[in-house]
Protein backbone atom coordinates (compact mmCIF):
# COMPACT_ATOMS: atom_id res chain seq x y z
CA UNK A 1 0.00 0.00 0.00
CA UNK A 2 1.96 2.71 0.94
CA UNK A 3 4.99 0.50 0.99
CA UNK A 4 5.27 -0.29 -2.52
CA UNK A 5 8.98 -0.39 -3.40
CA UNK A 6 9.85 1.58 -0.74
CA UNK A 7 12.21 -1.05 1.28
CA UNK A 8 15.06 -1.94 -1.02
CA UNK A 9 16.14 -5.38 -0.52
CA UNK A 10 20.08 -5.28 -1.14
CA UNK A 11 22.43 -7.61 -0.78
CA UNK A 12 25.51 -5.89 0.38
CA UNK A 13 24.61 -2.52 2.09
CA UNK A 14 27.64 -0.74 4.42
CA UNK A 15 26.96 0.93 7.70
CA UNK A 16 28.09 4.73 7.95
CA UNK A 17 29.17 6.67 10.56
CA UNK A 18 29.44 9.87 11.93
CA UNK A 19 30.77 9.82 14.89
CA UNK A 20 34.17 11.31 17.15
CA UNK A 21 37.29 9.40 16.44
CA UNK A 22 37.50 6.95 18.75
CA UNK A 23 34.00 5.81 18.00
CA UNK A 24 34.92 5.59 14.27
CA UNK A 25 38.71 3.71 14.77
CA UNK A 26 37.04 1.00 16.73
CA UNK A 27 34.79 0.19 13.94
CA UNK A 28 36.84 0.21 11.59
CA UNK A 29 39.00 -1.92 13.07
CA UNK A 30 35.92 -4.13 13.04
CA UNK A 31 36.24 -4.00 9.63
CA UNK A 32 33.04 -2.20 8.62
CA UNK A 33 35.12 1.07 7.00
CA UNK A 34 34.68 1.32 3.10
CA UNK A 35 36.54 3.53 0.88
CA UNK A 36 35.27 3.25 -2.80
CA UNK A 37 37.41 3.98 -6.51
CA UNK A 38 36.42 7.79 -5.98
CA UNK A 39 37.81 8.02 -2.43
CA UNK A 40 34.56 8.01 -1.43
CA UNK A 41 34.39 6.60 2.59
CA UNK A 42 31.75 5.83 4.30
CA UNK A 43 32.60 7.34 7.45
CA UNK A 44 32.97 11.11 9.01
CA UNK A 45 34.89 11.47 11.88
CA UNK A 46 33.56 14.72 13.92
CA UNK A 47 36.16 16.24 16.04
CA UNK A 48 35.95 20.18 17.72
CA UNK A 49 36.66 21.42 13.95
CA UNK A 50 34.04 20.00 11.94
CA UNK A 51 31.11 22.33 11.30
CA UNK A 52 27.97 22.09 11.45
CA UNK A 53 27.43 22.07 7.91
CA UNK A 54 29.60 19.64 7.12
CA UNK A 55 28.50 17.18 9.24
CA UNK A 56 24.91 18.20 7.49
CA UNK A 57 26.31 17.49 4.15
CA UNK A 58 28.04 13.97 5.55
CA UNK A 59 24.45 13.00 6.72
CA UNK A 60 22.22 13.86 3.79
CA UNK A 61 24.67 12.41 1.86
CA UNK A 62 24.83 9.19 3.60
CA UNK A 63 21.19 9.29 3.75
CA UNK A 64 20.76 9.34 -0.01
CA UNK A 65 22.82 6.60 -0.83
CA UNK A 66 21.07 3.34 -1.68
CA UNK A 67 24.17 0.99 -0.67
CA UNK A 68 24.39 1.98 2.53
CA UNK A 69 21.77 0.28 5.12
CA UNK A 70 22.35 1.75 8.58
CA UNK A 71 23.62 5.15 9.25
CA UNK A 72 25.10 5.44 13.23
CA UNK A 73 25.59 8.76 14.76
CA UNK A 74 26.93 9.79 17.97
CA UNK A 75 24.23 11.29 20.13
CA UNK A 76 26.11 14.77 21.14
CA UNK A 77 26.50 14.61 17.03
CA UNK A 78 22.76 14.41 16.69
CA UNK A 79 22.38 17.05 19.04
CA UNK A 80 24.17 19.58 16.53
CA UNK A 81 21.71 18.11 13.71
CA UNK A 82 18.65 17.23 15.57
CA UNK A 83 15.88 19.06 12.83
CA UNK A 84 17.37 17.26 10.11
CA UNK A 85 17.37 14.26 12.17
CA UNK A 86 14.10 14.23 13.78
CA UNK A 87 12.61 15.31 10.45
CA UNK A 88 13.72 12.20 8.19
CA UNK A 89 11.18 9.28 8.34
CA UNK A 90 12.45 7.29 5.73
CA UNK A 91 12.63 3.68 6.68
CA UNK A 92 16.21 2.81 5.28
CA UNK A 93 18.54 3.72 6.14
CA UNK A 94 18.15 3.42 9.75
CA UNK A 95 19.52 6.19 11.51
CA UNK A 96 20.41 4.81 15.20
CA UNK A 97 21.77 7.16 17.73
CA UNK A 98 25.14 5.69 19.53
CA UNK A 99 26.75 7.12 22.95
CA UNK A 100 29.93 8.09 22.82
CA UNK A 101 32.87 7.94 25.59
CA UNK A 102 32.54 11.03 26.61
CA UNK A 103 28.45 11.23 26.44
CA UNK A 104 26.82 8.48 28.12
CA UNK A 105 23.34 7.29 26.35
CA UNK A 106 20.45 9.45 26.74
CA UNK A 107 17.58 8.04 25.45
CA UNK A 108 14.97 10.95 26.78
CA UNK A 109 16.68 12.81 23.14
CA UNK A 110 16.67 9.85 20.89
CA UNK A 111 14.73 10.65 18.07
CA UNK A 112 12.98 7.48 17.67
CA UNK A 113 11.80 7.38 21.63
CA UNK A 114 10.92 11.08 21.49
CA UNK A 115 8.30 10.03 18.81
CA UNK A 116 6.61 7.44 20.69
CA UNK A 117 6.95 9.29 23.91
CA UNK A 118 3.40 10.44 23.83
CA UNK A 119 2.18 6.53 23.76
CA UNK A 120 4.14 5.13 26.56
CA UNK A 121 5.24 8.55 28.76
CA UNK A 122 5.84 6.39 31.60
CA UNK A 123 7.22 3.01 29.89
CA UNK A 124 9.52 3.93 27.52
CA UNK A 125 11.32 7.09 29.16
CA UNK A 126 11.46 5.60 32.91
CA UNK A 127 12.88 2.22 31.65
CA UNK A 128 15.63 3.96 29.33
CA UNK A 129 16.75 5.88 32.24
CA UNK A 130 16.91 3.04 34.80
CA UNK B 1 -17.79 20.34 5.64
CA UNK B 2 -21.06 19.94 6.42
CA UNK B 3 -22.49 18.09 9.50
CA UNK B 4 -24.74 16.21 8.08
CA UNK B 5 -23.43 13.32 5.61
CA UNK B 6 -24.63 14.26 2.24
CA UNK B 7 -25.58 11.26 0.26
CA UNK B 8 -25.05 9.96 -2.82
CA UNK B 9 -27.13 11.10 -6.06
CA UNK B 10 -28.76 7.88 -7.40
CA UNK B 11 -31.92 7.33 -9.15
CA UNK B 12 -34.31 6.30 -6.52
CA UNK B 13 -35.30 2.66 -7.83
CA UNK B 14 -35.57 -0.37 -6.94
CA UNK B 15 -32.58 -1.64 -8.99
CA UNK B 16 -30.58 0.97 -7.41
CA UNK B 17 -31.43 0.44 -3.37
CA UNK B 18 -30.05 -2.60 -4.05
CA UNK B 19 -27.17 -1.78 -5.10
CA UNK B 20 -26.30 0.63 -2.39
CA UNK B 21 -27.73 -2.22 0.20
CA UNK B 22 -24.38 -4.39 -1.06
CA UNK B 23 -22.32 -1.38 -0.48
CA UNK B 24 -23.14 -1.29 2.68
CA UNK B 25 -22.62 -4.80 3.61
CA UNK B 26 -19.39 -4.36 1.51
CA UNK B 27 -18.19 -1.34 3.72
CA UNK B 28 -19.22 -2.96 6.82
CA UNK B 29 -17.59 -5.70 6.24
CA UNK B 30 -14.69 -4.23 5.32
CA UNK B 31 -14.62 -1.79 8.48
CA UNK B 32 -14.58 -4.75 10.40
CA UNK B 33 -11.76 -6.60 8.80
CA UNK B 34 -9.93 -3.05 9.04
CA UNK B 35 -10.16 -2.82 12.85
CA UNK B 36 -9.00 -6.15 13.19
CA UNK B 37 -5.70 -5.66 10.85
CA UNK B 38 -5.56 -2.54 13.42
CA UNK B 39 -5.68 -4.14 16.35
CA UNK B 40 -3.05 -7.30 15.54
CA UNK B 41 -0.69 -4.06 13.84
CA UNK B 42 -0.91 -2.68 17.30
CA UNK B 43 0.13 -5.59 19.33
CA UNK B 44 3.39 -6.21 17.13
CA UNK B 45 4.05 -2.48 17.69
CA UNK B 46 3.71 -2.51 21.21
CA UNK B 47 5.82 -6.06 21.33
CA UNK B 48 8.65 -4.09 18.72
CA UNK B 49 8.34 -1.07 21.59
CA UNK B 50 9.39 -3.02 24.27
CA UNK B 51 12.02 -4.69 22.09
CA UNK B 52 13.36 -1.68 21.07
CA UNK B 53 14.09 0.29 24.91
CA UNK B 54 15.86 -2.83 25.87
CA UNK B 55 18.00 -3.03 23.31
CA UNK B 56 18.55 0.24 23.43
CA UNK B 57 19.79 0.10 27.23
CA UNK B 58 22.07 -2.98 26.26
CA UNK B 59 23.75 -1.17 23.44
CA UNK B 60 24.85 1.79 25.49
CA UNK B 61 26.30 -1.16 27.75
CA UNK B 62 28.20 -2.73 24.88
CA UNK B 63 29.43 0.57 23.69
CA UNK B 64 30.86 1.06 27.12
CA UNK B 65 32.71 -1.85 27.06
CA UNK B 66 33.88 -1.98 23.75
CA UNK B 67 35.03 1.96 24.24
CA UNK B 68 37.16 0.50 26.91
CA UNK B 69 38.53 -2.01 25.25
CA UNK B 70 39.62 0.68 22.86
CA UNK B 71 41.22 2.71 25.18
CA UNK B 72 43.17 -0.51 26.42
CA UNK B 73 44.00 -1.42 22.89
CA UNK B 74 45.55 1.85 22.47
CA UNK B 75 47.32 1.67 25.66
CA UNK B 76 48.89 -0.96 25.39
CA UNK B 77 49.60 -0.23 21.35
CA UNK B 78 50.56 3.35 21.70
CA UNK B 79 48.75 6.45 20.08
CA UNK B 80 49.62 5.22 16.29
CA UNK B 81 46.64 2.64 16.09
CA UNK B 82 44.05 5.05 14.59
CA UNK B 83 45.89 6.12 11.86
CA UNK B 84 47.37 2.92 11.38
CA UNK B 85 43.48 2.01 10.99
CA UNK B 86 42.14 4.55 8.98
CA UNK B 87 45.40 3.49 6.48
CA UNK B 88 43.96 0.64 6.65
CA UNK B 89 40.35 0.71 5.56
CA UNK B 90 39.94 -0.66 2.08
CA UNK B 91 36.85 -3.12 1.55
CA UNK B 92 34.22 -3.11 4.07
CA UNK B 93 34.22 -6.19 5.59
CA UNK B 94 31.52 -6.12 7.17
CA UNK B 95 28.32 -5.61 5.55
CA UNK B 96 24.57 -6.13 5.62
CA UNK B 97 22.04 -7.63 4.01
CA UNK B 98 17.92 -6.43 4.14
CA UNK B 99 15.62 -8.96 3.44
CA UNK B 100 11.68 -8.11 3.88
CA UNK B 101 9.29 -10.09 6.36
CA UNK B 102 5.46 -9.77 6.08
CA UNK B 103 4.07 -9.15 9.43
CA UNK B 104 0.48 -9.15 9.85
CA UNK B 105 0.15 -7.84 5.64
CA UNK B 106 2.79 -5.30 6.25
CA UNK B 107 6.30 -5.74 4.86
CA UNK B 108 8.78 -5.09 7.44
CA UNK B 109 12.57 -4.73 6.56
CA UNK B 110 14.72 -6.57 8.51
CA UNK B 111 19.07 -6.40 8.82
CA UNK B 112 21.44 -9.40 8.92
CA UNK B 113 24.74 -8.62 9.37
CA UNK B 114 27.40 -11.04 7.76
CA UNK B 115 31.29 -10.89 6.81
CA UNK B 116 32.12 -10.81 3.51
CA UNK B 117 35.22 -11.64 2.67
CA UNK B 118 38.49 -11.96 5.11
CA UNK B 119 39.00 -9.96 7.92
CA UNK B 120 41.91 -8.04 7.44
CA UNK B 121 44.13 -9.15 9.53
CA UNK B 122 47.07 -7.05 8.10
CA UNK B 123 47.66 -3.93 10.49
CA UNK B 124 50.79 -3.54 9.22
CA UNK B 125 53.00 -0.82 11.65
CA UNK B 126 51.59 -2.56 14.81
CA UNK B 127 54.76 -3.50 16.69
CA UNK B 128 52.71 -5.08 19.55
CA UNK B 129 49.43 -5.28 21.59
CA UNK B 130 48.21 -7.62 18.86
CA UNK B 131 46.44 -9.70 21.51
CA UNK B 132 44.55 -6.57 22.70
CA UNK B 133 43.67 -5.40 19.25
CA UNK B 134 42.25 -8.70 18.45
CA UNK B 135 40.47 -8.43 21.78
CA UNK B 136 39.11 -4.64 21.25
CA UNK B 137 37.85 -6.27 17.97
CA UNK B 138 35.85 -8.59 19.02
CA UNK B 139 33.92 -6.26 21.32
CA UNK B 140 32.93 -3.84 18.36
CA UNK B 141 31.97 -6.75 16.18
CA UNK B 142 29.51 -7.75 18.80
CA UNK B 143 28.46 -4.50 19.42
CA UNK B 144 27.27 -4.40 15.23
CA UNK B 145 25.88 -7.13 16.06
CA UNK B 146 23.92 -5.43 18.66
CA UNK B 147 23.62 -2.68 16.35
CA UNK B 148 22.22 -4.01 13.25
CA UNK B 149 19.75 -5.72 15.06
CA UNK B 150 18.47 -2.46 16.87
CA UNK B 151 18.37 -1.11 13.24
CA UNK B 152 16.37 -3.88 12.06
CA UNK B 153 14.04 -3.36 14.59
CA UNK B 154 14.07 0.73 14.47
CA UNK B 155 13.32 0.39 10.98
CA UNK B 156 10.47 -2.52 11.40
CA UNK B 157 8.88 -0.31 14.27
CA UNK B 158 8.68 3.13 11.93
CA UNK B 159 7.13 1.11 8.86
CA UNK B 160 4.61 -0.42 11.18
CA UNK B 161 3.99 3.13 12.77
CA UNK B 162 2.96 4.32 9.01
CA UNK B 163 0.84 1.00 8.32
CA UNK B 164 -1.24 1.74 11.56
CA UNK B 165 -1.79 5.29 10.85
CA UNK B 166 -2.94 4.56 7.01
CA UNK B 167 -4.95 1.96 8.69
CA UNK B 168 -6.81 3.99 11.18
CA UNK B 169 -7.35 6.29 8.63
CA UNK B 170 -9.17 4.23 6.62
CA UNK B 171 -11.08 2.93 9.74
CA UNK B 172 -12.27 6.69 10.18
CA UNK B 173 -12.59 7.22 7.19
CA UNK B 174 -15.70 4.24 6.38
CA UNK B 175 -16.79 4.76 9.90
CA UNK B 176 -17.72 8.36 9.80
CA UNK B 177 -18.02 9.17 6.08
CA UNK B 178 -18.80 5.89 3.99
CA UNK B 179 -21.61 4.20 5.80
CA UNK B 180 -23.79 7.07 6.99
CA UNK B 181 -23.32 8.11 3.55
CA UNK B 182 -24.47 5.09 2.36
CA UNK B 183 -27.39 4.56 4.97
CA UNK B 184 -28.37 8.51 4.15
CA UNK B 185 -28.94 7.47 0.71
CA UNK B 186 -31.07 4.27 1.47
CA UNK B 187 -33.43 6.47 3.71
CA UNK B 188 -33.87 8.53 0.94
CA UNK B 189 -34.38 5.95 -1.73
CA UNK B 190 -37.15 4.16 0.58
CA UNK B 191 -38.53 7.31 1.07
CA UNK B 192 -38.99 7.90 -2.54
CA UNK B 193 -40.28 4.55 -3.31
CA UNK B 194 -43.02 5.03 -0.44
CA UNK B 195 -44.07 8.35 -1.57
CA UNK B 196 -44.49 7.21 -5.13
CA UNK B 197 -46.26 3.82 -3.63
CA UNK B 198 -48.55 6.18 -1.64
CA UNK B 199 -49.04 8.15 -4.97
CA UNK B 200 -49.50 5.49 -6.90
CA UNK B 201 -51.94 4.25 -3.94
CA UNK B 202 -54.27 7.78 -3.89
CA UNK B 203 -54.52 7.89 -7.80
CA UNK B 204 -55.91 4.21 -8.00
CA UNK B 205 -58.28 4.99 -5.69
CA UNK B 206 -59.87 8.25 -6.93
CA UNK B 207 -60.24 6.39 -10.17
CA UNK B 208 -61.94 3.80 -8.33
CA UNK B 209 -64.24 6.95 -7.06
CA UNK B 210 -64.74 8.06 -10.33
CA UNK B 211 -65.39 4.79 -12.30
CA UNK B 212 -68.22 4.23 -9.05
CA UNK B 213 -69.38 7.53 -9.57
CA UNK B 214 -70.24 6.68 -13.48
CA UNK B 215 -71.64 3.62 -12.98
CA UNK B 216 -73.77 5.03 -10.56
CA UNK B 217 -74.79 7.90 -13.08
CA UNK B 218 -75.58 4.60 -15.73
CA UNK B 219 -77.18 3.32 -13.48
CA UNK B 220 -79.61 6.05 -12.85
CA UNK B 221 -79.71 6.67 -16.38
CA UNK B 222 -80.72 3.63 -17.59
CA UNK B 223 -83.56 3.22 -15.13
CA UNK B 224 -85.00 6.68 -16.03
CA UNK B 225 -85.10 5.63 -19.12
CA UNK B 226 -86.62 2.51 -18.72
CA UNK B 227 -89.32 4.16 -16.63
CA UNK B 228 -89.92 6.40 -19.70
CA UNK B 229 -90.17 3.67 -21.87
CA UNK B 230 -92.82 2.34 -19.68
CA UNK B 231 -94.69 5.28 -19.39
CA UNK B 232 -94.85 5.48 -22.89
CA UNK B 233 -96.11 2.16 -23.54
CA UNK B 234 -99.19 3.05 -21.02
CA UNK B 235 -99.81 6.23 -22.61
CA UNK B 236 -100.23 4.31 -25.75
CA UNK B 237 -102.79 1.68 -24.22
CA UNK B 238 -104.69 4.26 -22.34
CA UNK B 239 -104.51 7.41 -24.98
CA UNK B 240 -103.42 9.50 -22.54
CA UNK B 241 -100.15 11.89 -22.32
CA UNK B 242 -97.48 11.06 -21.39
CA UNK B 243 -97.44 13.33 -18.24
CA UNK B 244 -100.96 11.60 -17.19
CA UNK B 245 -99.21 8.16 -18.02
CA UNK B 246 -96.08 9.79 -15.78
CA UNK B 247 -98.63 10.73 -12.79
CA UNK B 248 -100.05 7.53 -12.97
CA UNK B 249 -97.26 5.60 -12.54
CA UNK B 250 -95.64 7.18 -9.73
CA UNK B 251 -99.69 7.30 -8.06
CA UNK B 252 -99.21 3.57 -8.73
CA UNK B 253 -95.58 4.17 -7.52
CA UNK B 254 -96.91 5.22 -3.90
CA UNK B 255 -99.13 3.27 -1.62
CA UNK B 256 -101.23 6.05 -0.43
CA UNK B 257 -102.67 4.28 2.80
CA UNK B 258 -106.14 6.69 2.78
CA UNK B 259 -107.17 5.19 -0.69
CA UNK B 260 -108.39 1.12 -0.43
CA UNK B 261 -108.25 -0.52 -3.58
Amino acid sequence: MANRAEIPTSNSALIAMIADEDTVVGFLLAGVGNVDLRRKTNYLIVDSKTTVKQIEDAFKEFTSRDDIAIVLISQYVANMIRFLVDSYNKPVPAILEVPSKDHPYDPGRDSVLSRVKYLFSAESVASGRR
Amino acid sequence: MSGQSQRLNVVPTVTMLGVVKARLVGATRGHALLKKKSDALTVQFRQILKKIVSTKESMGEIMKTSSFALTEAKYVAGENIKHIVLENVQNASLKVRSRQENVAGVKLPKFDYFTDGETKNDLTGLARGGQQVQLCRAAYVKAIEVLVELASLQTSFLTLDEAIKTTNRRVNALENVVKPRLENTITYIKGELDELEREDFFRLKKIQGYKKREMQRQLAAAKQFAEEQFAEKVSLHKGVSINTAHNLLSAAAEKDEDIIF
